[in-house]
């Protein structure tokens, strides 16, 4: 038999044929929605009167415009709350499971469907967002689709794709301490680029993914998008399985050992083949921040600005044109960049690891004075489990806001917005201009390790020398 | 109702200069709280347009010799991000039926060919060509030909490049799949049943 990879056979398993247009036909078997981008294909299907084909295959949840310091409705945002109802009202109409505000399970949905089970090996998952890469981390194919797309789902459980490329990114030997997940992540978009990634997916492996744990590995392919690859994944194994096992949606305990034999089966054959292999050092990677206006645009913490001057001719316009609209001085080290706002949260690092690994080291650190810090757990499931742990009152005491769960400023469709140019040490997966509410905001993207440390500080700083002291 | 057969777009162009314009900047999520597209032509590039009180900035869709342009001219990785659909759409419903860019991100790219814009690449060489052109001829037409590959401005004729599988879907009317997916009325319910997961 022919040696294929994970990403050949789920698509091999999903594909219902072949269209016109020479794209596939493909199934999806698990299809996410929330309240953005999910009116208007509800809207088309009314037109064309047609039902959802498939109403348990699809889920739903709030995430976007929810605010993160009140629940009571109506929101004081007429748009926001128009919003919602309209969202309970398609659900309601058509069949579809919704994690309404009220159920606890409510959250941003790329850490919903993890922690209900209901991302799995094998599957093929989509959304109408691009972070859906995140479900990659268990071995599924989860891809972000426009609104059209989302309607072809509702309306055929379908949707046409070109097959994509494989590249196999390999990060091999030992991180060093205080080197996160995140840092990976940009460390590797910060090497292929913002486009490096148009038309592959991404398959992550070596020793470094082997040993992240199901939450590392989601923050690593969260961010896929960010390097310009519409899906990343990590080969199912061991934790995956432990990860999912009595989760609500999970295979029952009668089911349990076929799914898992199922799930190992469709790891990439030894041997098999990848258009691209890249392999990286874990030596190398140091704590990874963001200077400019796209994730790619990110040096280690104890580099410095690039300076347009001594840069390629072709590379120089958008640095320039980065740094001016940063407002930071070309050859400074980033080093000590002040900062005024601080943000722990969103579908890059919002679980509830990304909250115990920074609460297990406040340890007496304050957050400084005249820097506004918020923490936004990435689920009500998240929230619940971090408050029976006492981390809300440690984020608390040290001068953190401990906020309800949504995407919050990660986008800032919801009132958490920056103010003019405040610059943002963010936890966030996006640098672009304007990204978090403000058009003239900034913002800096790290793990929430150096997050913290810049806001106990008041400027970018390493957060080894913050928290071993 | 069938689709369009789309094997040429022309108009008037406007060049916005700029690489990994990226879908925040083509239209900034605030304005995404919204149940419908309707109103989103009115938001492209805001905050590029648009200081924050209110005041224009120095933009070229704020040049009124561009103000009828139908056909964008831009950067490499155009509509880099966010998979909204509110990008493509605030550019349609702006007027925009065509984009030539250096190259396109890709989620962008297929929203907008679901849409029935064409999206073409050209290499830098060209796409200054073409900008230089339309800084000279605010209101010439440039015509994007779907079915030789070429965008054409005055004396000019340029090479361009658009995915085999999009360019026959233009060409064929079917930039929209819906129909043809709801056909496989049968082999979806067959791949339905046989999946290991409901």
């Amino acid at each position: 038999m022919t040696k294929q990879n994970l990403f050949e056979k789920v698509w091999d398993a999903h594909a219902v044929g072949k269209l016109q247009n020479g794209q596939t036909q493909l199934f999806v078997g698990r299809h996410l929605i929330h309240e953005v981008t999910s009116p208007q294909a509800f809207g088309m299907l009314r037109e064309k009167n047609l039902p959802v084909r498939y109403p348990e295959r699809t889920f739903a949840t709030v995430d976007h415009i929810v605010p993160t310091n009140e629940t009571q409705e109506p929101y004081s945002d007429p748009l926001a709350d128009a919003m919602i109802k309209d969202l309970r009202k398609n659900c309601d109409d058509f069949g579809v499971t919704f994690f309404d505000t009220d159920t606890g399970k409510q959250g941003i949905v790329h850490v919903v469907g993890p922690e209900q089970g209901l991302t799995q090996p094998g599957m093929t998952i989509a959304c109408g967002d691009s972070h859906t890469s995140t479900h990659g981390a268990f071995g599924a194919i989860a891809f972000g689709i426009g609104t059209s797309q989302v309607r072809d789902l509702l309306a055929t459980q379908t949707m046409a794709l070109g097959k994509l490329k494989v590249r196999r990114i390999e990060v091999n030997g030992t991180l060093n301490a205080g080197i996160y997940a995140k840092d990976v992540i940009l460390h590797i978009i910060k090497l292929l680029g913002v486009n490096g990634g148009t038309g592959y997916a991404y398959e992550y492996a070596g020793d470094v993914f082997d040993s992240f744990s199901m939450e590392e590995r989601m923050t690593a392919c969260n961010m896929s998008i960010e390097g310009g690859a519409r899906a990343g994944y990590v080969n199912p194994d061991a934790k995956t399985y432990s990860y999912l096992k009595g989760r609500p949606y999970s295979p029952k305990e009668e089911d349990w050992d076929d799914a898992v034999s199922k799930w190992e089966s469709f790891r990439s054959d030894e041997g098999c083949h990848y258009d691209d292999v890249v392999k990286i050092d874990a030596a190398d990677i140091g704590p990874t921040v963001t200077w400019g206006i796209n994730p790619s645009q990110a040096i280690g913490i104890d580099e410095s600005i690039p300076d347009p001057e001594k840069v390629e001719i072709q590379d120089r316009s958008s640095i320039e044109e980065a740094i001016e609209y940063m407002k930071i001085s070309p050859g400074a080290p980033i080093k000590g960049t002040p900062i005024d706002v601080a943000f722990i949260g969103s579908c890059t690092n919002g679980r509830i690891s990304d909250l115990e690994e920074v609460a297990s080291q406040l340890n007496g650190h304050k957050v400084k004075e005249g820097i506004k810090a918020i923490v936004v757990p990435g689920s009500q499931v998240v929230s619940k489990l971090a408050e029976e742990k006492g981390l809300d009152k440690i984020f608390r005491d040290a001068g953190f806001e401990w906020r309800f769960a949504g995407c919050s400023m990660c986008l800032a469709m919801n009132p958490d917005k920056l103010i003019g140019d405040q610059l943002c040490a963010s936890s966030s997966n996006r640098n672009f201009k304007g990204r978090q509410g403000s058009p003239t905001g900034r913002t800096m993207l790290m793990s929430p390790t150096m997050v913290a440390a810049a806001a106990i500080t008041g400027v970018i700083t390493d957060s080894r020398e913050v928290f071993s002291a | 109702m069938p689709l369009e057969k789309i094997s040429q777009v022309s108009g008037s162009a406007v060049y916005v200069p700029g690489d990994d314009i990226d879908t925040d900047r083509i239209i900034p999520a605030r304005f995404m709280k919204c149940l419908t597209f309707d109103g989103l032509g009115e938001y492209l590039f805001y905050d590029m347009k648009f200081h924050e009180n209110g005041d224009q900035k120095e933009h070229p869709l704020n040049d009124s010799r561009y103000q009828n342009a139908s056909v964008m001219v831009t950067g490499m990785n155009f509509g880099c991000g966010s998979s909204r659909e509110h990008a493509p759409q605030s550019l349609y419903r702006a007027g925009f039926r065509a984009v030539i860019a250096g190259n396109f991100a890709e989620i962008f790219f297929g929203n907008s060919i679901n849409l029935g814009m064409p999206c073409v690449s050209v290499s830098n060489d060209v796409r200054n060509s073409i900008a230089e052109w339309v800084g000279e001829n605010h209101s010439g037409q440039v015509l994007v030909d779907i079915k030789d590959l070429k965008v054409r401005a005055g004396d000019h004729s340029f090479t361009c490049d658009l995915r085999p599988g999009a360019r026959d879907s233009l060409l064929n009317g079917a930039w929209d799949p819906l129909d043809e997916l709801l056909e496989a009325n049968q082999a979806i319910e067959n791949i339905n049943g046989g999946l290991a997961y409901t």
